[in-house]
C-alpha cells in the first residue's frame, strides 16, 4: 500500500529537473531548504548561478559546505526576513512548503527576497491520497510521505487549488506551471483544472508578483 | 622571563619602524616587535597564507611546543600535514597579538622613555590595533592577500575585524565562536578578572615586574572564573560531577575536595606561570571595547558593505559565553550586506572551548569549505 501512490527518488529528480528548467543561466538563486546541496549544484555547474542556500539540519548545511555552496542553517519561517529584497532572481521553496508554521507568511517572503519564486508541493488532492483517506479512513501515507501522522514535519498540507488560491489572495501571478503525476510524467492538464487538481501528484510553480 | 624558543618556525621582528602605527586611543606606536610561528610553505603566487588568529589566553605557538609549558600547540587538532590547515598545502601565520607577553610588544616590555617596564602605562589596546599590527607583518612577509583569516573566541574578533578592515586582503573570513561586540555579561566577566589581578597586593598599582613581585593569586582568580565560562553546565558534569580528588569522605574544610576544585586551582596555577598579569587587564580590556557596528554608525551591515570575502561562519550550541545568536547576528549582517557566507551551529556539550577541542563537525565544516575555497582560489590542482 505505502508504494502505490507517489515513489520518492524519481519523483524528486523530476521536481528539481523541473525547476532547473524554469532557471536562467547566470542568475542569482536563494534555495530555501536546500538539503543536501542536490540541486544548488546542479544549478551551479549547469546554469553557472549564483547560488544561496537555508537549510534546517547541521548534517545538510555540512554536506552543501563541503560542496563548496553557500548555506546558512537557519528555516523559511523565520530567515527569510533577514534578506535584503529583490536580491535574488529567484527564490526556491522545493518540497518544503508543508513543513512551514506560516505558509502564507512564508509565500510572501519568498516573493519580497526573490524576483521570482519557484514553489514545488505535493498535491493533496492527488486522488491516491482522496482514495487512501475515503477507504482506509486514514491520513494518508505514502512512500513519498511515508511519516505517521503523529510524527510528520510535514503540518500544513494543501491541495493544488488552495495553493492558487492563496496565490491569488495575495496577488501572486503564476508565470508557468507543471502538473506531474505519479510516476513522473507532465501532465497537459492547465493547473487551474479539476483534472489537475485530481490527477497530479507534484506540482511546480514559477511566480512573480502582479503588479 | 625572555622567551628564546629554539624552533626554526619562530620569528620576531620589529615593525612600524620608519612610520609610527596610530592606535585607536589616539597614540602612536613604533619599533613593534611581533613574534610570530611559520607552518608550511607559502607558495609561489603568495596565494596559500592563512593567518590564524588566536584567543585571549593563546599564542603564536599553535602546533608548535609551548616553550614555557611544554604542551603541545593550542590547535594542533586543526594545523599540520593532512589536517584541516593542512601544512603540506597552506602557509600558516600566527602572531602574538599586541598588548600580549609572549614576545609581541606589551605591557611587560621597557618603555623607552623610563627604562622601565611599561605596565599600565602602556596605552590601551583594541582589537582594531592587533588587526592593524597583523597587516603590518603581512605587508611585511609581502602577502598580498590572506587565502583565509580564521579564529575563535577573541581571535573571532580580530576575523571579523580583518574583514571589515581589509576586505580585499582576505579571500576568506572564518570565524568561529565569536561575536561583533561583547556582551554586557562577557565585559562582567572580565571585569571580575581584573579586579581580582588588582586586588591582589603584589600587583602594585601595575609596577610589579619593577619590585620583583608577580600577582600570581589574583591572577590565578581571573583565570579559574573565565574558566568556567569556557565550560559548559553538562560538561562539567561530565567530566567531574561531584566527584571527590584523592579522598574518600568530606574533609569539613576548604581544601579542594571536589575534583572541580582541584581542577580549577590546577588551571589557575599553571596560568600564572605562562602569562602577565597586566597583559590580561589589557587583552580583556581590548576585547571589552569590542563593537564592529558601533564603529560604522550603527549598523553592521555597513562593516561589510561590498565585501567579496567568503565566510564560513560557526558556532558551538553549548556556548553562552559566545552564544550563537552572537554568531546569527554576524550572518544575518553578512546576509544583508549580499555577502557570501555560509553558517552552522555544531551540536555539542563542550561549550565555548569546544573549538580548541576535537569537534568532529566543526573540523568536517571547516574542512570542506576551505577545500572548495581552495578551488575557486585555484589552489587544487
Amino acid at each position: 500500500m505505502e508504494n502505490s501512490t507517489l515513489s520518492r527518488p524519481q519523483d524528486i529528480r523530476v521536481d528539481l529537473k523541473l525547476i532547473a528548467d524554469m532557471i536562467a543561466p547566470g542568475s542569482r538563486v536563494l534555495d530555501v531548504g536546500c538539503a543536501e546541496g542536490t540541486l544548488l549544484s546542479h544549478l551551479v555547474s549547469t546554469k553557472d548561478v549564483d547560488g544561496r542556500g537555508i537549510e534546517l539540519s547541521q548534517a545538510g548545511v555540512n554536506a552543501c559546505v563541503s560542496k563548496g555552496l553557500s548555506v546558512v542553517q537557519g528555516n523559511a519561517d523565520s530567515d527569510l526576513v533577514d534578506y535584503p529584497s529583490g536580491g535574488f532572481d529567484y527564490a526556491i521553496l522545493s518540497q518544503t512548503l508543508q513543513a512551514t508554521h506560516r505558509p502564507k507568511d512564508v509565500m510572501e517572503q519568498l516573493l519580497r527576497v526573490g524576483k521570482k519564486a519557484i514553489v514545488s508541493f505535493p498535491n493533496f488532492a492527488y486522488w491516491r491520497c482522496r482514495t487512501y483517506l475515503a477507504f482506509k479512513g486514514q491520513m494518508p501515507m505514502t512512500s513519498s510521505l511515508d511519516y505517521a501522522w503523529y510524527e510528520t514535519p510535514n503540518i500544513h498540507f494543501c491541495t493544488l487549488r488552495d495553493f492558487t488560491n492563496l496565490c491569488a489572495d495575495l496577488n501572486i501571478q503564476v508565470e508557468k506551471s507543471t502538473i506531474v503525476g505519479n510516476d513522473g510524467e507532465i501532465l497537459s492538464y492547465s493547473y487551474d483544472s479539476r483534472r489537475a487538481n485530481f490527477f497530479g501528484a507534484q506540482c511546480v510553480f514559477l511566480l512573480n508578483s502582479a503588479g | 622571563m625572555s622567551i628564546i624558543p629554539t624552533e626554526p618556525n619562530h620569528h620576531t621582528v620589529i615593525l612600524a619602524k620608519d612610520t609610527p602605527m596610530p592606535l585607536d586611543c589616539g597614540a602612536m606606536m613604533s619599533d613593534i616587535s611581533v613574534a610570530y610561528n611559520t607552518y608550511g610553505k607559502l607558495n609561489e603566487d603568495k596565494s596559500n597564507a592563512i593567518l590564524v588568529c588566536h584567543a585571549l589566553t593563546g599564542d603564536q605557538f599553535a602546533a608548535s611546543r609551548q616553550p614555557l609549558t611544554g604542551k603541545d600547540g593550542w590547535w594542533s587538532i586543526m594545523i599540520g600535514p593532512g589536517k584541516v590547515l593542512d601544512t603540506d598545502k597552506y602557509f600558516i601565520v600566527c602572531s602574538n597579538v599586541l598588548g600580549g607577553c609572549m614576545g609581541t610588544t606589551g605591557p611587560k616590555d621597557i618603555n623607552p622613555e623610563t627604562g622601565k617596564p611599561y605596565g599600565i602605562d602602556f596605552p590601551i589596546i583594541t582589537i582594531g590595533d592587533m588587526v592593524r599590527t597583523q597587516a603590518l607583518l603581512q605587508e611585511y612577509l609581502e602577502i598580498p592577500t590572506w587565502f583565509s583569516v580564521i579564529g575563535g573566541s577573541m581571535g573571532g574578533m580580530q576575523v571579523l575585524q580583518w574583514a571589515s578592515a581589509y576586505p580585499d586582503k582576505c579571500f576568506s573570513a572564518i570565524p568561529i565562536a565569536t561575536a561583533a561586540k561583547h556582551s554586557a555579561q562577557n565585559i562582567a566577566f572580565h571585569e571580575v578578572g581584573r579586579q581580582a589581578v588588582m586586588a591582589d597586593p603584589e600587583w602594585l598599582g601595575g609596577k610589579y615586574l619593577e619590585q620583583g613581585k608577580n600577582p600570581r593569586a589574583g591572577l590565578a582568580v581571573a583565570r579559574m572564573a573565565a574558566h568556567v565560562t569556557y565550560l559548559s553546565e553538562s560538561a562539567l558534569h561530565r567530566k567531574f560531577g561531584r566527584n571527590l580528588q584523592d579522598r574518600d569522605s568530606l574533609t569539613y574544610g576548604f581544601e579542594a575536595d571536589f575534583q572541580v576544585e582541584s581542577y580549577l586551582r590546577y588551571q589557575g596555577i599553571n596560568f600564572v606561570d605562562r602569562f602577565d598579569a597586566n597583559s590580561y587587564l589589557y587583552i580583556t580590556r581590548a576585547m571589552d571595547y569590542f563593537d564592529l557596528a558601533e564603529d560604522h554608525g550603527g549598523s553592521l551591515p555597513k562593516a561589510f558593505e561590498n565585501t567579496s570575502t567568503r565566510f564560513c561562519v560557526v558556532s558551538f550550541s553549548s556556548d553562552w559565553l559566545f552564544p550563537t545568536s552572537e554568531s546569527r547576528d554576524v550572518v544575518r549582517a553578512l546576509i544583508a550586506a549580499a555577502a557570501n557566507v555560509s553558517f552552522v551551529e555544531i551540536e555539542t556539550d563542550k561549550g565555548h572551548d569546544a573549538f580548541l577541542l576535537d569537534t568532529p563537525e566543526m573540523l568536517q565544516t571547516i574542512g570542506g569549505f576551505l577545500k572548495s575555497t581552495a578551488i575557486s582560489r585555484g589552489l587544487d590542482a
